[in-house]
């Protein structure tokens, strides 16, 4: 399976659900090189997931473009896939038909599809699993089914909505690392929007915090960490000291009232 | 990370278990068949030795049981199986056309479904036979009377399981599907229908029941073939044997249609805990 990444970039982009109401945000620039996994952090609310959405195409922006490598980004794409926060797989589907389904929508043969299918399910350990109805997996398990479903299509760019929010802690940690992992060994783009520091510092090159309403990036970080990441490192624990005072300062500064507040508890000396 | 299949010793022990439940359901129903088998039996001979109903007598288990050869050798039963058959299949072919697609729009569009509901609750209501008056004014033939009556009757069950269906489907499977490239068409026929196919069954199932309570009473009315017309000739000529063996080859044309049914709904099911 060979894979590369892309150039992203985002000029103005701005977005409002009805044409009356407030904006969600508003003059967004993003630029992320071919190859980078970039975190977007912020609270509930700060329009960080419909961000995700408009990205890949599942959302049109009210203002602004995007280019993926000069191309202008106006709908969904198989090149551009998202994982979501479950894995929404299809329970009348195997797990070899949920993973190849993108690849039947494109009308792959299916001695080639299986050769692909096969190959993903191997990148996320599912192997045995081919003939397994989806229902009789674990939720790490689905939402690896989920993953080699995104990976088969060799996508460019995978957007990840909070994927790993609702598995336990080491189904987490180990989807975090292996997901990382993989994306650097094929060369994609990561876009990941979570609410988990942690993940964010585990996950990513560089971490953007968006805060306030309508929403606006506040702060950037360089994520420089030596791979493989461990939670329990120094410079992990270093780094996380480092983003939460910066999460803190951005929604004091320019968060919403209710972010401010917060932040001033959150502040405040026990 | 491990990551092995299921082990084959519980795979085991379900299989025993639903050999064990299969030999339960055929013990329960052969037995309930020959519980409702001596009952008739035991009024048939009732009726044949008391002389007043003596008359009667080809109500009963035997002369029904025995008369099914001579139907044979007529030719009637054959013509009425296919008579009613041809009639019940060309309408619930015209109900799942119609009730399918537009059950799909009334799941997926909620203006459609706001729009129609009013109208298709009322004419819901309305019994299929009192449709037929005005069936017999459109139709120049008995038989598309028929048809028409069993497709308005089978409609609605379609239509209306074919929406709910539609209604409980995660709405980020067409997310997903639209994400990972699918087209219209593919999302109808690789996501929706397979989303919906147990509900669409199921819908066609309730509608066969009701076409096939309908069909009868609906032959029963100028036509000259069909297995109500049957009842109706076997009455006129008091052939009480041959009027009984129709009934209950009604009976069992319809278990076995509604069997078929159950066993559709069962293999496309994906819901856990249904079957």
């Amino acid at each position: 399976m060979s894979i590369r990444g892309v150039n992203i970039s985002i000029k103005g982009l701005g977005y409002r659900y009805s044409s009356r109401g407030n904006p969600t945000f508003s003059n967004l620039m993003l630029e992320s090189p071919r190859g980078e996994a970039l975190a977007i952090i912020g609270r509930s609310g700060c329009g960080k997931s419909t961000l995700l959405h408009i990205i890949a195409g599942l959302n049109r922006p009210t203002e602004g473009t995007m280019h993926f490598d000069d191309k202008k980004i106006e709908g969904p794409s198989s090149r551009w896939v998202m994982m979501f926060q479950a894995p929404h797989l299809f329970p009348w589907m195997k797990v070899s038909q949920n993973v190849g389904v993108g690849l039947g929508f494109a009308g792959w043969p299916e001695k080639e599809k299986a050769e692909r299918v096969a190959e993903a399910l191997k990148l996320v350990e599912l192997s045995d699993y081919a003939d397994t109805n989806v229902q009789d997996l674990s939720g790490g398990q689905q939402q690896r089914v989920a993953l080699a479903r995104s990976l088969v299509m060799e996508p460019e760019l995978l957007l990840l909505d909070e994927p790993f929010s609702a598995l336990d802690a080491f189904t987490r940690a180990s989807l975090q690392r292996d997901v990382r992992s993989i994306a650097k060994r094929l060369g994609f783009n990561l876009i990941i929007v979570t609410h988990d520091i942690d993940e964010a510092i585990l996950m990513a090159d560089r971490a953007l915090i968006m805060a306030g309403a309508p929403g606006k990036i506040v702060h950037e970080f360089e994520v420089n960490l030596t791979d493989p990441r461990q939670r329990q490192d120094p410079a992990v624990q270093s780094m996380r000291a480092r983003l939460m005072d910066a999460f803190h300062t951005a929604a004091q500064v320019a968060g919403s009232p209710a972010e401010k507040a917060e932040a001033e508890t959150a502040s405040e000396p026990a | 990370m491990s990551n092995h299949p299921p082990a084959a010793g519980l795979a085991g022990t379900r299989t025993s278990r639903a050999a064990e439940a299969t030999a339960r359901g055929v013990l329960n129903f052969s037995l309930g068949l020959l519980i409702l088998a001596a009952l008739w039996g035991l009024g048939g001979y009732m009726i044949s030795i008391n002389p007043k109903t003596q008359s009667f007598a080809g109500f009963g288990l035997i002369p029904t049981l025995t008369s099914f050869p001579e139907l044979w050798q007529l030719g009637k039963l054959q013509s009425a199986i296919a008579a009613s058959g041809y009639r019940l299949g060309m309408g619930m072919l015209i109900a799942i056309a119609i009730g399918v697609p537009i059950g799909i729009i009334m799941g997926r569009s909620k203006r459609f479904r706001e729009l129609s509901n009013s109208s298709f609750q009322f004419l819901r209501m309305i019994s299929p036979l009192s449709w037929m008056p005005i069936a017999v004014f459109v139709f120049a033939a008995w038989d598309h009377s028929i048809i028409f009556l069993i497709a308005i009757a089978s409609v609605w069950p379609v239509m209306f399981s074919t929406a709910a269906g539609l209604a409980k489907v995660d709405p980020a499977w067409f997310k997903v599907a639209r994400n990972l490239g699918a087209t219209p068409v593919q999302m109808l026929t690789q996501i929706i229908l397979p989303a919906i196919s147990f509900d669409i069954f199921t819908g066609i199932r309730l509608a066969l029941g009701i076409a096939w309570v309908v069909l009868v009473p609906a032959e029963l009315l100028g036509v000259t073939s069909g297995l109500g017309y049957a009842i109706k000739d076997a009455r006129e000529t008091l052939s009480y044997d041959h009027l009984t063996a129709m009934v209950l080859t009604i009976g069992v044309i319809g278990y076995v249609l509604d069997t078929c049914c159950a066993l559709l709904v069962k293999r496309y099911s994906w819901h856990r805990g249904d079957a």
